[in-house]
C-alpha cells in the first residue's frame, strides 16, 4: 500500500481503501494531537478553574463529561446512519467498515452519558434513574448499539452483515433522534433542556460555556481519532481475509 | 490545586474516574487490536510474497 496514488478528482475516491489508508494515516497524528490538547485543556479548565453552581454545587463539573459524551453518542449513530446509507446505495466497503468501527465508540459514549447522568442525578433528583422520555430513549439507543455490534459479530459474510446492520441502523436512528428531542416532543420528565444551543438565550452561563465547548471539541476529536484507528484496523482485517481466501483458492 | 468539591466530592470524582477509565480502556483496546491486525497482515503478505518468489524461481 505504499505506491503513490494520483490526485483524487472526487470525494468518492476516498472510498478506495488504499486512498483511505493514505489519507487517514497522514491525518491521524494531527487529530491525536488536537484531541489531546482539547481534552486536557477543556477538562482541566472545567474541573479546576470553574466555580460551583449556586444550586447544583460542585456537581456542575459533571457537565464537562455528560454533555459531550451524550452529544457524541447521538451523533455517532447518525454518522453510522450516513455510512450505512452510503453502503446500501453505493456499496463502498470503507463506509460499511467505518460504521462498524464507530459502534463500540458510540456505545462507550452512551455508557459514559448514562453513568455520569446517574451519578449526577442521584444528588440532584434524589434518584439514580427515572423512566423519563430522554433517559429511556437513551437506554434504548444503548441497547441498539449492543444489538448492532452483536449482529456484526454473528454473521460470517461481511457483505450480508453490512446489509443487515445498515437496516438495523436505519431503524435505530429513530431512537437517536428521540434521545435528542425527547424533551421537545413530550415536554415532561426530570431531565433539563439543552445545555448548548444555537440560541444564546438557552445556553449555560458563560463561565461554564467555554470549557464545555472545548470539552465538546475534545470528545468529538476523540471520536474521530478512534474511528480512524478502528476503520484502518477493519480495512486491514478485510484485506487479510481476502488474501487468505485467495490463498485457499490457489 | 485540588478544588474544594464540598459534599459532592464522591459524585464528581467518581464521574471523572468512570469517564477517564472507559475512554482509556477503549483507546488501549483499539490500539492493541490495530497493532495485532497490522502484524498479522504483514505476516500474510510476507508469506504470499515468499510463495510468489518461490513459484517464480521454479517456473523460470
Amino acid at each position: 500500500m505504499s505506491e503513490k496514488l494520483p490526485r483524487p478528482s472526487s470525494l468518492w475516491e476516498y472510498a478506495n481503501p488504499r486512498r483511505f489508508m493514505a489519507l487517514s494515516g497522514a491525518t491521524l497524528p494531527f487529530v491525536a494531537a488536537g484531541t489531546t490538547v482539547a481534552l486536557i485543556v477543556g477538562l482541566a479548565w472545567g474541573f479546576f478553574f470553574t466555580p460551583d453552581d449556586y444550586r447544583q454545587g460542585s456537581t456542575v463539573k459533571i457537565i464537562y463529561l455528560h454533555v459531550p459524551s451524550a452529544m457524541v453518542a447521538i451523533n455517532a449513530w447518525l454518522m453510522m446512519l450516513v455510512a450505512s446509507l452510503i453502503w446500501l446505495i453505493r456499496r463502498h466497503h470503507v463506509s460499511a467498515l467505518a460504521a462498524k468501527a464507530a459502534a463500540p465508540v458510540g456505545a462507550t459514549m452512551t455508557m459514559i452519558a448514562l453513568a455520569t447522568g446517574a451519578i449526577w442525578g442521584q444528588p440532584m433528583w434524589g434518584a439514580w434513574w427515572a423512566w423519563d422520555p430522554r433517559l429511556t430513549s437513551f437506554l434504548v439507543l444503548f441497547l441498539f448499539y449492543l444489538g448492532y455490534m452483536a449482529l456484526w459479530a454473528a454473521i460470517e459474510n461481511d457483505d450480508t452483515a453490512a446489509d443487515l446492520t445498515a437496516v438495523l441502523c436505519i431503524v435505530g436512528s429513530v431512537f437517536a433522534v428521540l434521545s435528542r428531542y425527547a424533551l421537545v416532543f413530550w415536554n415532561q420528565g426530570l431531565h433539563q433542556g439543552a445545555s448548548l444551543s444555537l440560541d444564546k438565550e438557552e445556553n449555560v452561563s458563560d463561565v461554564f460555556y467555554w470549557p464545555l465547548l472545548i470539552c465538546l471539541a475534545g470528545f468529538v476529536g476523540f471520536f474521530v481519532l478512534l474511528i480512524l484507528i478502528r476503520t484502518r484496523t477493519e480495512v486491514r482485517a478485510r484485506r487479510m481475509k481476502a488474501l487468505q481466501a485467495r490463498e485457499r483458492m490457489t | 490545586m485540588m478544588p474544594d468539591l464540598g459534599k459532592y466530592a464522591v459524585e464528581v470524582l467518581s464521574a471523572y474516574a468512570v469517564t477517564i477509565a472507559l475512554m482509556l480502556a477503549l483507546l488501549l483496546l483499539s490500539l492493541r487490536q490495530s497493532a495485532k491486525t497490522r502484524s498479522a497482515l504483514r505476516e500474510v503478505e510476507a508469506a504470499r510474497q515468499a510463495k510468489a518468489t518461490a513459484k517464480g524461481k521454479a517456473d523460470g
